[in-house]
């Protein structure tokens, strides 16, 4: 155990350096780290009494300790029997201030901490709170702005393939653009999860450590880059670049009705546009990845190459479940972006309404492409129609999100704290 | 064990050759130069032109011979160990393709319009065919936008964030934290649309440069905190516990321990939120507007933006609009990692030491 | 120390944005003085100077001869302030309607439920379509080996429903006697976004060769196959860069790409090569609706000799009263400047074909109403 005189913050930092193995991966009462504390703030009390005072007080005492208790995941206990040390300690305010001090439950200093530490919660609580209403603003918003259209419309607004709302009778529909969204974006991931993640692996681990921060900022760089100009790179510089490969593709892997093209030839295509959003969402996935690897305790890296790991042994059991539902998280902002990119699609794709599984071939469009599209021109069916299909798009994310917190959720027992 | 002991030997992976052997650097060189040889073979037989395709196929018959001769010689963990070391440089440099060629496209069309004169001045009084002209006015717009944007966002963000990671129990943080992901797909056009119902038409204010930063403001806050979240979860309890057996609040501990230890992080993702909506078209074209001339106040009055002149100039027939939309796309692209570059110099100084 | 070097940053970026803030000037005048000075002092007979600021927007087809416009103005009347911005002639019918500018450009009229709304802030008077501005329609195409392609307008609706697929098809053939035509298919190329050029395309197709055209007109591109491009700039970057592609875009970018166009027949039945004089003369045989809204109906069938068919009128949309008091004196003394002869053939260097007499004289009246 270490004795030298750290302030509060320091002890902070250390911790992510000290952190044993174990401790970390098994979440249970931390005795150790707790305890290294009160031994040097105070000789009078040990250490294993403090705490398990603290424990027996915590019920009828906190009300903050209370409401960590009634989380159900395991290792909110640790939160709760710390929370209780706090209530029962008085604030050591100065740095490195190492004067024994007395340890009372005094009932005077509670109410001063709780009031700061109320108006906190609260304030916190009132931003999330007024981010929903703010979200149930815009779906409000969404919904009103969609009803006229929708009920005008002749068609049935899920399954026909057409775009007719400007027409008298509109005939409307978002299965075309729907099936052309979820395909790009689909697409556009499986391209871009892999590659951001070993990018994110490269800076991390694999690049020497002053190279490393130079290559995360020339990732970063790829995120500077505004989606217009994605686009007009796309249309200018790689869609005639691009047709070769497609017709290479065409050509050797046509047996895949994937890569099929049949008579016509290709072109502009979803493939091309996946390509694209892959580009724009890579910086976005491999950014946070790398925030996310970077985070894993040195200690738990170290403990695999110790046991004689190789390098991909210690990422594969140290750094890829520390990291999961982070990366998880980072798809989902990319594949949020994927879906939702407007003016980089509007100009690579064709704009045509049809399904077709054929990725080649110069046809497609996506939700927010049409809207970018139509909006100019629409009459007022016509602007409902397309935020009626913005509010699709809006369901879609959810549905996604939903499933990939099914996923994290299954991983909770790696990270830090409830992932 | 104790917390503090280092593992011994961090260059463990070195003692894995049970038998003794290792690939040479001349076999790896002759493996590589196999697999540019037969990719070489297979263009010719297949006449296709496409470097990137090359360089992917190259990589692909390197990483099998070399996993192929790893097996043999070294055993299959470290056949395992080279395949991703393989994989990791390989998609590294996959993604520097499209880096360097989005880059060289921008440098090399922005690079002509680019100068002192360009940054100072205005679109105004610019006739159809005129050459010359700036975007000065677009910077100031863009600045200040985004600027007001992050000052409503960052600070709204972190606080929702902090509550979710901290405070968050029950139904309300789940509810918060879901649609936050839901929010980080909604089309950004939708959000000028929604600025324009009801900020605009519904409250009848004016076009300003405020608009504009309110829509981006929503396009900015699910990022910031869905980035911000991921980030305070990975502090680690200990550190938390360390502080509350000091008895330090729990508000305390969170804005000096928490939210500091989590702050690079925090700040990528505050960077990349600022990064994309600084690039955002479609909801400043319904919010702001668009100005040719210099209007300083972000409150009053139309403005202009980086993005919003890049769109409107590259759609002109003209070579000379077109030079014009590809140097301010030069220029936002400097601008947003000169931000960058800031931020995460603040960003290490802050840090808890 | 940290806090030094955190202070030197902060010192830095406030400089660098101070330093930015001083030295931004709208005046660019010197740069350009030796191309266009011959507007300065000679002749300013047609702008009699109002001051103020409005605020304008909408069709982008007419934005280069707004731009050229609101130079010539400015220039000459430092107290004035005209922001012309181009989205799409939708939106601009829009803020119109939502009291957000002082008048829209637009390349449609007001519909007519957009005219009951928009005639709403006009108190005292009403929302005038004022046609300002003629522009050809260019056929552009990229076929090697073929000059001076001649189509009639059947084929065109042929070409652009889908219904001839090859370039050596007998209906092109017949067009152009003695060319030699490329077995090739053809790659259609039209509009992906809504606008006023393919409202404006459609109307000559449906006013031309109705019978080879199932499908409706409007700003929405509605018939199958071919492909869709962003934008008249996506559009011609599109025929560039495919083979044997034909495409419809204003005339100055297919100027500025140099790519060839198409002769089109007309009903006198002679192939005419696309120029701002002949659709001048196309456009000189439309209906102007009585009335204070100048809204115009194209007439395909008046044979005129040497009249390109193909052509799209973009509005001014104003009020022609009620207008806010501190706009209306500027309003009406730019829109002045803008349908003088001056103003017209100013424009015209630029692709735009001057207003035909007829339709000036009307337009003149309806903007000296302005108040």
């Amino acid at each position: 155990m270490t004795t030298e005189p750290d302030s509060p913050a320091d002890a902070g930092t250390r911790g992510t350096g000290s952190q044993t193995t174990p401790a970390a991966t098994e979440p249970s009462v931390p005795a150790q780290p707790t305890a290294e504390k009160p031994d040097e703030v105070s000789t009078d009390v040990t250490p294993g009494e403090a705490v398990s005072e603290a424990v027996s007080e915590s019920e009828a005492v906190s009300e903050t300790a209370a409401a960590s208790d009634s989380t159900a995941s395991s290792d909110r206990t640790a939160a709760s029997v710390s929370a209780a040390v706090r209530e029962s300690v008085p604030v050591s305010e100065t740095k490195g201030d190492l004067t024994p001090r007395e340890i009372s439950p005094e009932p005077g200093a509670k109410p001063k901490i709780g009031l700061a530490d109320t108006l906190f919660k609260n304030l916190t609580r009132t931003a999330g709170i007024g981010l929903l209403v703010l979200i149930g603003l815009i779906a409000l918003f969404l919904v009103l702005r969609a009803w006229d259209a929708l009920s005008a419309n002749e068609g049935n607004f899920f399954t026909t393939e057409t775009w007719g709302a400007n027409d008298t009778p509109p005939v409307f529909g978002v299965a075309a653009l729907l099936f052309g969204t979820l395909l790009s974006a689909v697409i556009a991931l499986a391209i871009a999860i892999p590659v951001a993640v070993g990018i994110a692996l490269f800076i991390t681990i694999y690049a020497p450590r002053r190279m490393a921060s130079a290559l995360g900022y020339v990732v970063d760089l790829l995120a500077a880059v505004p989606s217009v100009i994605y686009g007009l790179w796309g249309l200018l510089v790689l869609a005639p670049h691009f047709n070769g490969t497609q017709m290479w593709l065409n050509d050797y892997f046509g047996w895949i009705p994937l890569f099929d093209v049949g008579e016509g030839s290709v072109g502009r295509s979803v493939f091309l546009a996946s390509v694209v959003l892959a580009i724009m969402v890579l910086p976005i996935i491999a950014a946070l990845s790398r925030e996310v690897f970077l985070q894993v305790p040195i200690t738990h890296r170290e403990a695999a190459l110790a046991l004689g790991a190789t390098r991909w042994e210690m990422i594969r059991t140290a750094v890829i479940p520390y990291g999961k539902p982070g990366v998880i998280s980072a798809s989902m902002l990319g594949l949020g972006r994927a879906m939702g990119e407007t003016i980089a699609v509007a100009l690579v794709l064709p704009s045509t309404f049809n399904i077709s599984w054929n990725i080649l071939k110069p046809a497609g469009n996506t939700i927010a492409a049409n809207v970018a599209n139509g909006f100019g021109e629409a009459n007022d069916i016509g602007r409902g129609a397309l935020i009626a299909s913005g509010l699709v798009l809006f369901v879609v994310t959810m549905v996604v999100n939903m499933i990939a917190r099914a996923v994290i959720a299954r991983r909770r027992e790696f990270s830090g704290r409830a992932a | 064990m104790t917390a503090t002991t280092m593992p011994a030997a961090p260059a463990g992976h070195q003692s894995l050759n049970l038998r003794g052997q290792t690939l040479r650097t001349p076999v790896l060189g002759a493996i590589a130069v196999g697999a540019v040889a037969l990719t070489a073979l297979l263009y010719l037989v297949t006449s296709i032109h496409s470097r990137i395709q090359f360089v992917l196929i190259v990589l692909l018959l390197f990483s099998i011979g070399q996993t192929v001769a790893s097996v043999l010689v070294e055993g299959a963990r470290r056949a395992r160990d080279r395949l991703v070391t393989t994989l990791v440089y390989g998609s590294f440099l996959l993604a520097l393709i499209p880096l360097v060629a989005v880059l060289v496209a921008v440098i090399e069309r922005g690079a002509k319009r680019l100068d002192m004169d360009f940054l100072t001045h205005s679109m105004r009084g610019i006739g159809a065919r005129d050459a010359g002209g700036g975007i000065y006015h677009a910077i100031i717009g863009t600045l200040e936008q985004v600027g007001l944007a992050s000052l409503m966002a960052v600070p709204f963000g972190l606080l929702v964030a902090v509550y979710l990671v901290e405070y968050g129990t029950g139904r309300i943080s789940r509810v918060i934290s879901f649609f936050v992901d839901v929010l980080t797909g909604l089309p950004s056009i939708i959000a000028g649309l929604f600025v324009l119902g009801f900020w605009i038409l519904a409250l009848g204010q004016p076009f300003t440069g405020f608009a504009g930063s309110l829509a981006l403001t929503i396009l900015m806050v699910p990022v910031v905190v869905r980035s911000a979240e991921e980030m305070l979860k990975l502090v680690p309890d200990e550190l938390r516990e360390a502080s509350y057996a000091l008895g330090v609040a729990r508000w305390r501990t969170i804005l000096k321990i928490v939210v500091p230890t989590a702050l690079p992080g925090i700040v990528t993702g505050v960077m990349l939120a600022v990064a994309r909506v600084a690039g955002e078209t479609a909801p400043l074209l319904l919010t702001v507007f668009g100005d040719n001339s210099i209007n300083m106040n972000p409150f009053d009055g139309e403005q202009s933006a980086l993005p919003l002149y890049i769109y409107s100039q590259a759609g002109q027939p003209q070579q000379v609009a077109i030079d014009r939309a590809w140097a301010a796309a030069l220029t936002l692209i400097i601008i947003i990692m000169l931000l960058n570059l800031i931020a995460r110099f603040v960003a290490s100084r802050a840090k808890v030491k | 120390m940290n806090l030094g070097k955190r202070q030197v940053v902060a010192g830095l970026a406030a400089a660098a944005l101070l330093s930015l803030a001083a030295c931004g000037s709208d005046d660019n005048s010197e740069p350009e003085a030796g191309g266009t000075a011959p507007s300065s002092s000679a002749t300013k007979s047609a702008i009699d100077c109002a001051t103020g600021s409005i605020t304008g927007g909408g069709s982008s087809a007419q934005k280069n001869a707004m731009d050229e416009w609101v130079k010539a103005y400015q220039d000459e009347c430092s107290g004035a302030t005209i922001n012309y911005q181009s989205s799409s002639s939708g939106q601009g019918r829009q803020n119109f309607i939502d009291k957000q500018v002082t008048f829209a450009g637009s390349d449609s009229a007001l519909k007519d439920d957009q005219k009951t709304k928009a005639d709403e802030r006009c108190t005292g008077g009403v929302a005038a379509d004022i046609p300002m501005v003629v522009g050809p329609i260019a056929l552009i195409y990229n076929l090697d080996g073929v000059k001076d392609l001649k189509l009639k307008p059947a084929t065109v609706a042929k070409i652009f429903s889908g219904a001839i697929t090859k370039w050596n098809d007998p209906a092109i053939a017949a067009d152009n006697s003695g060319a030699t035509l490329p077995d090739a298919a053809i790659q259609s190329v039209h509009r992906s976004d809504s606008s006023g050029t393919t409202d404006n395309f459609t109307k000559f197709i449906l006013g031309t060769a109705k019978a080879d055209w199932n499908f409706e007109g409007g700003s929405d591109w509605k018939a199958p196959g071919g492909q869709g491009a962003k934008g008249s700039d996506g559009v011609t970057s599109t025929v560039k860069s495919t083979a044997n592609a034909i495409g419809y875009v204003e005339l100055s970018y297919a100027e500025n790409a140099g790519l060839s166009t198409a002769q089109v027949g007309n009903a006198a039945g002679e192939f005419v090569a696309v120029s701002t004089d002949g659709a001048s003369l196309g456009i000189s045989t439309a209906k102007v609706a009585d009335g204070d809204d100048l809204k115009l109906t194209f007439d395909y069938a008046t044979a005129t000799k040497g009249a390109y068919p193909i052509y799209l009128a973009s509005y001014e949309i104003v009020c022609t009263a009620g207008n806010d008091a501190a706009a209306a004196p500027l309003l009406k003394s730019f829109l002045t400047y803008t349908a003088s002869e001056e103003g017209q053939s100013a424009a015209a260097d630029l692709g735009y074909a001057p207003l035909p007499d007829s339709i000036a004289t009307k337009v003149r009246a309806v903007i000296e109403k302005i108040a």
